[in-house]
């Protein structure tokens, strides 16, 4: 098991090596010059040549390549064009918002994805199977950007029941503690009894949660359904259905620990899925997180804050299925003996 | 009825609707196992053995399975008329079944010991603890060595052997085993642990009195544990006999093919299986009325391809279903000499 | 002596593929049986019959602004689905919205297809250290969630459509190679493989002309998904004004465009987005069908 780990863990440098570098001769490489893109086009040609030198990029390619390695070694990811502030900063500012939205809409995916693949794999062929699977097919099908839309409409506009967009209510003033509000809130309510800050952080989580969550339901649902139905095929539950075991702890007891492998790998994947959806939906419910920041470094052009953002969200997923592939071997006895 | 009748299928048809047609798996099958006795079942793969034995405790799927005609009566009742709950309760309890895979039919990411703790928690009201140490007690009787630490183990640690013994195991955790289905329990076995595992089946069954539904396609398996065999061709039975009589008088044309298929020298021994007769099983999803074996027997009559011959009996405990050894019957008294004789002498 | 051998083996080797050849008849056979491969034909026959007869579809034109009749509710005027905030009918952009995705579909999945194919074809027949190397560029490229680097290219390329169909056409790549990749490694073994490379066909040949053929199915699956895809990631970039840029009518764009009317007129923002919906449903039940019916394992 340490093995496996250790062996994963090497083989965890070439890769975030590799994603470094791909990200970086892509912009490098990339057509147009940065500098000039970032003054616009009627920069004169001196003040474009003094941001090229700010930025490195009068050196040969190989010696900006060398020195940005030895940056993002130290964590450096530069400076943002258009604040001025340390790029790893202002993603350190965004990072508690995503990191929010992402679990809740993952407890949310997870949770009513599982649950709605076991009654349809339980009940193959049934409506109810064939109600969440036209359902889930939906919503794999739908532009996330549009259901979020959609949801302010109906559920902030039409009905008034939800806010259509930012974290907390302005009025509520507290210093973040963790930055995850939700958490902040509950400390707050702890602390003086006042449970304002944790409703409105919840109340202001439901629909960016749902509406990020929707793909990855839909994707969790399906695969829940025919892990299950694989399994449910085995020997061995024929096996445990002999030996007189009730079926309701057959399915959720015997047969739904096995499916939950593949389900695992591919809720890892989805958290990569997630913090993509994450600049769509952010930008829609202005949520401001790493997405909404990402988007507007995107929209001014801000090199070096697009760069770090990506390297920065591509070595999270990385790390994310890391962590999901050990989980997987902690469920798998076969790999955690071994 | 009988008294010693512990189980009794009558009149059994069943079939699985597929996209390619109906697969008449098992046809007007009567089946009856006396408490106390080892019934074997043999045939060619796919003569509808499992079949048999999943429809007794109603672990054929449904769709595409669907069971057309017949009862199963077990202690008075007729089991394909209980609900789920009522089957799930005898289930592994008075009928419980091991399988020909022991590779695959443990639940892989569970601890051996659990997983038969479960299911004698599943049918007696006891504590976990309790249900632990009835299980290292069972494991003990199935001779795995070590039984205390060997239920931390999970599927994977174990040989095929041993497994086989943790499958028998679960099969007998219950405070009253009645009827033991075992499918082809030493099929994926090496020779010599087949043997270990017959015996210990056989000891068990003395030991605890109960029933053995042995399903094989091995003739030296048979003639080393049952106590009567039922032939079975292409769903049908072909022959049925105490084990004594099958052996020295196998009078169906089938029957005969099989035991010549032996090899001579070494009688019956563990290795031998069933071997092919020349020609192959008519396909289910076309098959008619006629008596399914028509295609490869040496016998066969215009009438073979009409109908499906009416019982024969031969003896008090020796029946077969063949119009040539009816005919046979008919015209001589003494039918069994006059027989066509095997091969092999 | 030698030429008796070399026939029988030609003759396997045809069976085998006349084998191959009945199987995609029966599978054709299978689709109109399954209902999800059906409607997702059905819708995407619309799709693409929507797509070129646009302009005897509707009376309007797309780009037909009139300020007096902005904003125009549905299902009351000759305007079924409403006209936008510039009186433009709104039926009309949908409509004229499918061309636009039709093509970046069709490009797009081009693009990832062919370079797809090709690596993966190297890669999956070479094996070894190209193989060793191919992979491990794709395992890092796939490291990055692809929506991701989708918009990293088009911010790098500057915000167009035709940049945008390359930058998703790019980033699938890796997923077809690796889908490419593991087909061929399963047909290579074959044995009509051997005999043909014993009768002397060349690696090309032995490549194009008989491993691809052959091992098409799963690509199939994965292009017809990846239709679907593009489209909803065209969308994607075009609302975050990386795309399509105005006044093109594109689903996506007129999405994001709408944005300002969630509280005043609900057609503009549902319309678009269902007609997304639709399109992108009838790919994924396409593709669903085709799996079910060409990956024999997933039968019962
Ligand atoms: N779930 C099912 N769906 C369709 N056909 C089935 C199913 N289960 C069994 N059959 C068919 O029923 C027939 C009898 O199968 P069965 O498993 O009883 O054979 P068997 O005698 O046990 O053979 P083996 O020695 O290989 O285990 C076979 O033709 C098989 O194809
Ligand atoms: S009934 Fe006819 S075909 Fe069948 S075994 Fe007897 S002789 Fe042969
Ligand atoms: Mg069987």
């Amino acid at each position: 098991m340490l093995k496996y780990i250790l062996k994963r863990l090497a083989l965890l440098i070439p890769t975030l090596f590799g994603v470094v570098t791909i990200v970086f001769f892509m912009i490098a490489l990339s057509p147009g010059d940065p500098a000039r893109v970032m003054l616009g086009e009627r920069a004169t040609a001196a003040s474009i040549e003094k941001l090229r030198h700010e930025l490195g990029l009068d050196k040969p390619l190989y010696v900006q390549y060398g020195l940005y390695l030895q940056r993002v070694v130290k964590l450096d990811l530069g400076k943002s064009i258009k604040s001025g502030q340390k790029v790893s900063e202002e993603i350190r500012d965004h990072l508690p918002a995503t990191v929010e939205l992402a679990i809740w809409a993952m407890i949310f995916s997870t949770t009513v994805g599982i649950f709605l693949g076991v009654m349809s794999a339980t009940r193959k062929n049934s409506w109810i199977d064939f109600g969440s699977m036209a359902s889930a097919l939906v919503g794999v099908s739908m532009p996330v950007f549009w259901l979020a839309l959609v949801f302010i409409m109906i559920f902030s506009v039409k009905l008034d029941l939800f806010p259509t967009g930012g974290r907390m209510n302005i009025r509520y003033y507290f210093t973040p503690i963790s930055g995850l509000y939700v958490l902040d809130g509950f400390i707050v309510l702890l602390k003086s009894g006042d449970p304002k800050v944790l409703l409105s952080a919840l109340h202001h989580l439901v629909l960016p949660a749902i509406a990020l969550g929707t793909i990855p339901l839909a994707i969790t649902a399906r695969i829940t359904r025919s892990s299950l139905l694989e399994v449910l095929n085995q020997d061995y539950i024929k096996t445990a259905r002999s030996a007189g075991i009730k079926e309701r702890r057959v399915i959720y007891r015997y047969a739904l620990k096995n499916a939950l492998l593949p389900i695992i790998t591919v809720v890892g994947l989805q958290v990569g899925m997630l913090l993509a959806g994450a600049i769509l939906t952010e930008t829609v419910f202005s949520w401001p997180g790493i997405g909404k920041w990402l988007y507007h470094a995107i929209e001014a052009r801000d090199y070096p804050a697009v760069q770090g953002g990506i390297i920065f969200i591509s070595i999270s997923f990385v790390l994310i299925n890391l962590l999901v592939d050990i989980l997987y071997s902690v469920v798998n006895p076969k790999i955690r003996l071994s | 009825m009988d008294k010693d009748i512990l189980l009794s299928m009558e009149d059994i048809s069943v079939s699985f609707y597929t996209h390619r047609g109906i697969v008449k798996a098992v046809r007007n099958l009567n089946l009856q196992i006396k408490k106390g006795e080892t019934l074997a079942l043999v045939g060619e793969s796919g003569c509808g053995k499992s079949v048999t034995a999943h429809t007794i405790n109603q672990l054929i799927p449904m769709p595409p399975g669907k069971i057309e005609s017949g009862k199963v009566i077990f202690e008075g009742r007729d089991l394909l008329k209980l609900d789920d709950k009522e089957i799930a309760a005898l289930r592994g309890k008075r009928i419980s079944m091991i399988f020909q895979e022991p590779m695959t039919s443990l639940n892989p990411v569970f601890k051996i010991g659990d997983q038969i703790a479960d299911v004698f928690m599943a049918h007696e009201d006891i504590k976990k603890d309790e249900a632990m140490e009835k299980t290292v007690k069972l494991l003990e009787l199935v001779k795995i060595p070590a039984p205390e630490r060997r239920i931390k183990d999970y599927p994977h640690q174990l040989s095929g052997g041993m497994r086989q013994r943790v499958m028998i195991a679960m099969a007998l955790a219950s405070p009253e085993p009645g009827l033991l289905i075992a499918d082809e329990p030493t099929t994926a076995l090496d020779v010599t642990i087949q043997a270990q595992i017959l015996r210990l089946i056989y000891d068990l069954k003395q030991d605890i009195k109960m029933s053995v539904l042995l399903i094989t396609h091995d003739m030296g398996v048979v003639a080393e544990t049952a106590d009567r065999v039922i032939v079975m061709y292409a769903g049908r039975k072909m022959e049925e006999a105490d084990v004594y009589s099958l052996f020295e008088n196998p009078s169906h044309p089938y029957t005969q093919g099989l035991l010549n298929s032996l090899p001579s020298n070494e009688k019956y021994s563990d290795s031998t299986r069933l071997e092919a007769i020349k020609g192959t099983i008519p396909d289910l999803l076309t098959i008619g009325n006629e008596c399914p074996f028509e295609n490869r027997c040496p016998f066969a009559m215009s009438i073979c391809r009409e109908s499906f011959p009416e019982e024969t009996k031969l003896d008090d405990d020796h029946s077969v279903w063949c119009h040539y050894v009816s005919d046979q019957v008919r015209t001589h008294t003494r039918a069994g000499s006059l027989l066509p004789t095997r091969g092999k002498e | 002596m030698n030429t008796e051998i070399q026939e029988n083996t030609k003759e396997k080797s045809d069976e085998e593929s006349a084998e191959k050849n009945s199987l995609f008849k029966e599978a054709v056979f299978q689709l109109k049986g399954n209902k999800s491969a059906t409607i997702g034909f059905v819708i995407i026959v619309g799709f693409i019959l929507m797509a070129f007869l646009a302009p005897w579809l509707t009376p309007f034109e797309p780009n037909d602004q009139d300020i007096s009749i902005r904003k125009t509710a549905p299902f009351i005027t000759s305007h079924i689905l409403g006209t936008d905030d510039l009186g433009r009918d709104l039926l009309t952009r949908i409509i004229y919205g499918s061309r636009v995705s039709l093509v970046i579909g069709t490009i797009s999945v081009s693009i990832s297809l062919s370079f797809g194919i090709l690596i993966g074809l190297i890669s999956g027949f070479y094996g070894g250290w190209v193989d060793r190397i191919v992979m491990r560029f794709i395992d890092i490229m796939l490291a990055i969630p692809y929506v991701l680097l989708t918009i990293v290219i088009v911010a790098l390329l500057g915000p167009s459509l035709v940049n945008a169909m390359i930058a998703i056409g790019v980033s699938q790549i890796p997923q077809y190679a690796r889908v490419v990749r593991a087909s061929v490694l399963a047909e290579k073994e074959n044995d009509y493989i051997t005999a043909e490379r014993s009768l002397g066909a060349s690696n090309f040949e032995l490549m194009f002309k008989s491993i691809l053929p052959n091992s098409i199915a799963p690509i199939f699956v994965q292009a017809t998904l990846g239709v679907g895809d593009a489209i909803l990631s065209s969308a994607a970039l075009s609302f975050l004004g990386l795309g399509a840029q105005p006044p093109t009518s594109e689903w996506g764009l007129m999405i994001a465009s709408s944005r300002e009317f969630v509280t005043s007129a609900w057609w503009i923002v549902t319309f678009p987005g269902v007609a997304i919906l639709l399109t992108v449903l009838g790919f994924n039940l396409l593709a669903d069908g085709l799996r079910d019916v060409l990956d024999p394992r997933m039968k019962d």
